[in-house]
């Protein structure tokens, strides 16, 4: 009798070990079935060599650039065309054309990344509260969403741009201010969701308060269609400041942005057409390889976006 | 149905009047006055001064504003500071008609375009079709219109004439249908990828509901099965992309029009956001406003009237 008793407790506990074993290697085995049905997406893999290999150029510029961004090299050079010791030719001014697009990839990278994380910082507080607490905060919350949505966002972000003036650092908040709406709306949606979840309700019987509740229960719950949405959404950044610099109230020279190179050679454009075939393809390809990414993350993670 | 309609019609107001609060504060916070543009001939303070109160803005911001929206509402959007003696009433009925024409046709483009590339696909899913619908759905959508612009003008106005001889588009302009073509497809390319994206997806959907495969039990041809059975339910939550698609290609017009020098109120938009000319940022962004939400409600009114099963309340 004892020593069933003991071998039962012992199998309860060999049981309770194997699931301790068991928990962390399967969360592991969530992500690493996402990665693995992510690198058997042919295009998201393109999308992600394209991507890793923009954040090298961006990150090493100044060592592979041959000019400085804002370097005029010789005024006999101006408007030169590509050949082999300017492979993108030289430009109005009399600068390498090739270095300035790999500073230009400093700044649509940094303006994709800035302002996702300006989004997030203003949407995860915001959006969990009107998810988890409804009421009033919620009400406040889509009003707000009524609002924005009645303005075009890239109409908005002109006129705060017009408003704090051109730069780098205007244009982070630019994106910010006006695209956090979105991610709050969806994280209120994934919130409203999860709240209800039995685990939540166990979790708040068993004496949790809500801020425990949102960080260890709900946000973890909600990352994946967060990581998608935050992917599509750096895409849309760097096309906004490219649009925002192409008609020239965005990164003004001698700071190099693809867009404010497009612009800019729009102008000479019945004379040469190198000035703005290069950075027209940039921003093209750096748009499609994060379209990639995304499309491949949604499809790996298993997200339904309500696009 | 008209208590739905009532309500909508009702809750535009404060949306325009909190779009109208938004944009007033915004353009008045900005820095610099309208009459001293960078790099013109420096006016005396006095003169600034005298210019201020001739438009009424040493007046407090409410009492402007409340003026402002008064005005307006009788249909006068104040003088033009860029372009003084004329209204910015008038300047916007004479480069609107040029914007909505461009507009219309990029959306006819999209609609036809991007239905017939989501059909196509959704009819041979998985098929050679199927991933060349795809493909320049994804193209399309993620080449920003300003981009594409110039590489159809690199394309079709310098180097394919360059190669065959045959120079058919110029470089800008809007004078005959001939310039129409460029910039049509440049700013309806993008929505043309959404709805074929979503057009595919709910076809996909429909195909495998259970009317279809009755359809197709009862002997139907497939044809008639697709168009009939599939098509007609498929496209009824396309209509709802409407909305946000009008929006795009609103904005999507200021770099159009940019590109190709169109004299439309995109372009004269962009010209005033930099000479600082409040009176027309005002006027676009209200109208732009205005026009949203109308087809935002048209656009729900017309989902509840083409599907049954949603009741307007």
């Amino acid at each position: 009798m004892a020593t069933s008793e003991r071998n039962e407790q012992v199998s309860q506990a060999q049981l309770l070990a194997e699931a301790a074993e068991a928990a962390p290697s399967r969360q592991a085995s969530l992500w690493g079935d996402a990665w693995r049905r992510l690198i058997r997406n042919r295009l998201a893999v393109i999308g992600m060599v394209i991507v890793v290999m923009l954040v090298l150029l961006a990150v090493f510029a100044p060592l592979l650039a041959p000019y400085g961004e804002g370097e005029v090299i010789h005024e006999s050079l101006v408007l030169a065309k590509p050949s082999w010791y300017f492979p993108m030719g030289v430009d109005q001014n009399g600068r390498d054309v090739f270095s300035r697009m790999l500073y230009g990839a400093r700044v649509s990278l940094l303006v994709g990344v800035v302002a996702q994380l300006i989004v997030l910082a203003i949407a995860l507080p915001v959006g969990s509260v009107a998810g988890y607490f409804g009421g009033r905060v919620d009400n406040y919350l889509m009003r707000a969403v009524d609002v924005v949505y009645a303005i075009p966002q890239l109409l908005l972000v002109l006129l705060i741009v017009n408003l704090r003036g051109p730069g780098i650092a205007n244009i982070f908040l630019a994106i910010g201010l006006t695209g956090w709406v979105t991610m709050a709306r969806l994280i209120r949606g994934q919130m409203l969701m999860i709240r209800e979840q039995e685990y939540v309700k166990a979790s708040r019987v068993a004496g949790a308060g809500p801020l425990y509740i949102i960080v260890r229960h709900m946000l973890p719950n909600s990352m994946t269609p967060i990581i998608v949405a935050l992917t599509f959404g750096i895409p849309v950044a760097i096309f906004i400041e490219a649009a925002l610099s192409f008609v020239g109230v965005g990164i003004r020279p001698p700071q190099a942005s693809w867009g404010q190179m497009v612009g800019i050679g729009q102008q000479y454009i019945r004379s040469v057409q190198h000035l703005m075939l290069f950075p027209s393809l940039a921003i093209a390809l750096t748009m499609l390889a994060f379209t990639f990414l995304g499309d491949g993350l949604r499809d790996a993670l298993d997200v339904r976006l309500n696009d | 149905m008209l208590s739905f309609v009532i309500r909508r019609v009702l809750w535009f107001i404060p949306t325009i009047l909190m779009v109208s609060i938004v944009t007033f504060l915004l353009i008045h916070a900005t820095p610099g006055s309208p009459f001293q543009p960078e790099g013109a001939n420096n006016l005396r303070p006095e003169d600034i001064e005298r210019i201020e109160k001739q438009y009424g803005l040493d007046k407090p911001l409410p009492v402007q504003y409340a003026n402002y929206i008064w005005k307006a509402m009788q249909g006068d959007f104040g003088e033009s500071y860029q372009r003084r003696s004329q209204q910015v009433g008038d300047i916007i009925s004479r480069t609107f008609p040029t914007s909505f024409h461009l507009g219309v046709m990029a959306l006819t483009f999209a609609a036809v375009g991007g239905v017939i590339l989501g059909v196509l696909a959704a009819v041979n899913q998985n098929g050679p079709m199927d991933y060349f619908s795809v493909t320049l759905a994804v193209l399309f959508y993620s080449v920003p219109n300003f981009v594409l612009a110039i590489l159809l003008i690199l394309a079709f106005v310098f180097w394919i004439p360059g190669w065959t001889g045959l120079d058919f588009f110029n470089v800008g302009g809007w004078e005959s249908p001939r310039d129409w073509i460029l910039p049509t497809i440049a700013l309806g390319a993008g929505p043309l990828a959404i709805i074929a994206r979503y057009t595919r997806s709910s076809m996909i959907d429909v195909i495998r509901s259970d009317y279809v495969r009755t359809a197709r039990a009862k002997g139907l041809a497939e044809r008639k099965v697709i168009v009939k059975h599939v098509l007609k339910n498929a496209l009824i939550p396309v209509v709802t992309l409407l909305g946000p698609l009008l929006a795009a290609l609103a904005t999507g017009s200021f770099f159009v029009e940019q590109v190709f020098a169109i004299p439309g109120m995109g372009k004269f938009f962009i010209e005033s956001m930099r000479a600082k000319d409040q009176p027309m940022i005002l006027a676009v962004v209200l109208l732009y406003g205005v026009f949203l939400a109308i087809m935002n409600l048209l656009v729900d009114l017309a989902y509840g009237a083409i599907d049954p099963r949603i009741r307007l309340n």
